[in-house]
């Protein structure tokens, strides 16, 4: 491909003469490459999804009544006693979580704006949207991580909740879903869950090298399984609210 | 038949280029994307006007050098080479847009024309196996059992014609550089570089400007020769093997 009209081999030669040297450790190896980076998302967003799986399944907890919802809040406190002091075990996962999400969300802001610097220049004649699903996954992201605030600040701390009672969740969980805009919020929110669980996945078992193509079925048929029972689980909470099942 | 073209014209790699408008008249059915365009060249050259340029080379589908974008797909219509393209595919009165490869790693040289040295620099920082040179070694000497052998074949098949960087919305490189380590680390005889092949490849790719994999698929929609997904997600693996045996 060496052409004579070829130019600027000169400066790409001098770009390399000018290559970082690489960092030797494997962390600093894994940090440095775009599929070290993935893994980094792979292994946060998992750390994630079973959270988000365990956090569901208790939520539902709101359907069998206060007393039922209140008791498992406060058994969550327990957790690991006498070993562990009361609420360390919430406090622990609270810190991987919350590890979980910066890792995650530094990756994704630096593999975006590598992926972005890598496509400078648009086709004039687009006929396909080839960057759907990536970018849902940015716009659905951001929405997640503001989500993820305004959740703390609503039923952890109660700073924005109407109720705002500590110790009380069912209560404050109605409260919420008694506004129209806590409703909107959730609804927005749990379908972006969806939306990235659904290619997020996929995506992980891809960087992980677990997927093969006899089994792209099986992770696809899982990855819309997982989506589609989180986000209707999750949703099932404001619904039930809304109908008067729970109140 | 008589068609419409609006090619990307830019003189050179530093100045501005614009889509210009061009009419060719009597394009036979028969003729390849490529005779095509040389039908108009010729006309430029009569009317003392400058040709289009453009890569090709073995007009055989076998060399990978004749990329462009033909209305917003690499290399057009069809899963094939332009140069394997037929004006059947178009019809009469048709308006055509031809855009060079875009990414930042593919700089324009003048045209249709890009800089694709990067793979060669990726290629070269590890699409290679140590081998004695002098006489031929005895065939039986290395025995590869029959599904390495298939494999390494399916992705032997890469041309490097770069048409899944051009569709990748982040203009990567996955499935070209996954093409080359999977090829080799299949077989016995890449088995000595089989870590530092992946590792070394993956820097270089990401060096040169590569965006990374956020698992579109666009890339394999666009190769000509079928590479498929599941080579990212086998270098991907190989990727992390490689990592995790600290080489
Ligand atoms: C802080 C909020 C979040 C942000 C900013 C964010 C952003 C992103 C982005 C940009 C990607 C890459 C998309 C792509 O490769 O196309 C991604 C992937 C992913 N996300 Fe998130 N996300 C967030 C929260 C979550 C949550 C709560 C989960 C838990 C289910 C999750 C699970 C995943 C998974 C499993 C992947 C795939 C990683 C891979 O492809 O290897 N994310 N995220
Ligand atoms: S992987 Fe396919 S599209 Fe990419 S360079 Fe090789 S032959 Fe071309
Ligand atoms: S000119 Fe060689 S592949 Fe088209």
């Amino acid at each position: 491909m060496a052409l004579a009209t070829r130019p600027e081999q000169r400066d790409k030669q001098q770009r390399e003469k000018q290559r970082p040297t690489r960092p030797v450790s494997t962390a600093g190896r894994l940090w440095r490459s775009t599929i070290g980076k993935k893994t980094v998302m792979a292994v946060s967003g998992a750390v994630m999804l079973l959270y988000l799986i365990a956090h569901m399944v208790g939520n539902l907890k709101v359907f069998f009544g206060p007393d039922d919802m209140n008791s498992y809040a406060h058994w969550l406190r327990t957790i690991g006693e006498p070993v562990l002091h009361h609420e360390w075990f919430l406090w622990i996962m609270r810190v991987a979580l919350l590890a979980a999400v910066i890792a995650h969300g530094v990756a994704a802001y630096q593999l975006s704006r590598l992926d972005i610097a890598a496509r400078p220049v648009k086709y004039v004649h687009q006929r396909r949207r080839t960057s759907y699903a990536t970018r849902t996954m940015r716009w659905g992201g951001i929405i997640l991580a503001l989500f993820i605030v305004w959740h703390i600040l609503d039923l952890t701390t109660g700073t924005v909740n109407p109720n705002g009672e500590h110790g009380r969740p069912y209560e404050n969980i109605v409260a919420t879903f008694d506004t129209w805009y806590g409703n909107v919020i959730y609804f927005v929110a749990m379908i972006a869950v969806g939306l990235h669980i659904r290619h997020g996945f996929y995506g992980a078992a891809q960087t992980l090298g677990v997927g093969s193509p006899t089994r792209d079925r099986a992770l696809k048929v899982t990855a819309n399984g997982l989506a589609l029972i989180l986000t209707i689980g999750f949703l099932s909470v404001p619904i039930g609210v809304m109908t008067g099942v729970v109140e | 038949m008589n068609l419409t073209l609006r090619i990307w014209r830019q003189t050179g790699p530093d100045t501005e280029g614009a889509m210009t408008t061009y009419e060719v008249t009597d394009v036979s059915p028969d003729m390849s994307f490529l005779e095509m365009l040389d039908t108009l060249n010729e006309d430029l050259i009569l009317r003392g006007e400058e040709p289009v340029a453009f890569d090709h080379d073995c007009r055989e589908g076998i060399c990978g050098a004749c990329g462009m974008v033909i209305n917003g797909n690499a290399h057009g219509p069809e899963r094939t080479t332009t140069c394997q393209l037929h004006m059947r595919q178009f019809e009469d009165g048709d308006v055509i847009d031809i855009e060079p490869w875009r990414a930042a790693a593919f700089p324009v040289v003048k045209d249709l024309v890009v800089d694709r040295s990067a793979f060669d620099r990726i290629i070269g920082s590890g699409g290679y196996v140590t081998a004695p040179t002098g006489s031929a070694p005895e065939a039986h000497a290395t025995p590869v059992p029959k599904a390495a052998a298939d494999t390494a074949f399916e992705h032997a098949e890469c041309i490097g014609c770069g048409a899944c960087v051009a569709a990748c919305p982040n203009g990567s490189a996955m499935l070209f550089t996954s093409a080359k380590v999977v090829h080799l680390n299949t077989l016995p005889q890449g088995g000595p570089e089989r870590e530092s092949r992946v590792l070394d490849m993956v820097d270089t790719m990401d060096d040169e400007g590569f965006g990374g994999c956020t698992n579109t698929g666009m890339c394999t929609t666009v190769c000509p020769k079928g590479i498929p997904m599941s080579s990212i997600t086998t270098m991907n693996r190989e990727y992390l093997r490689a990592l995790r045996k600290g080489v």
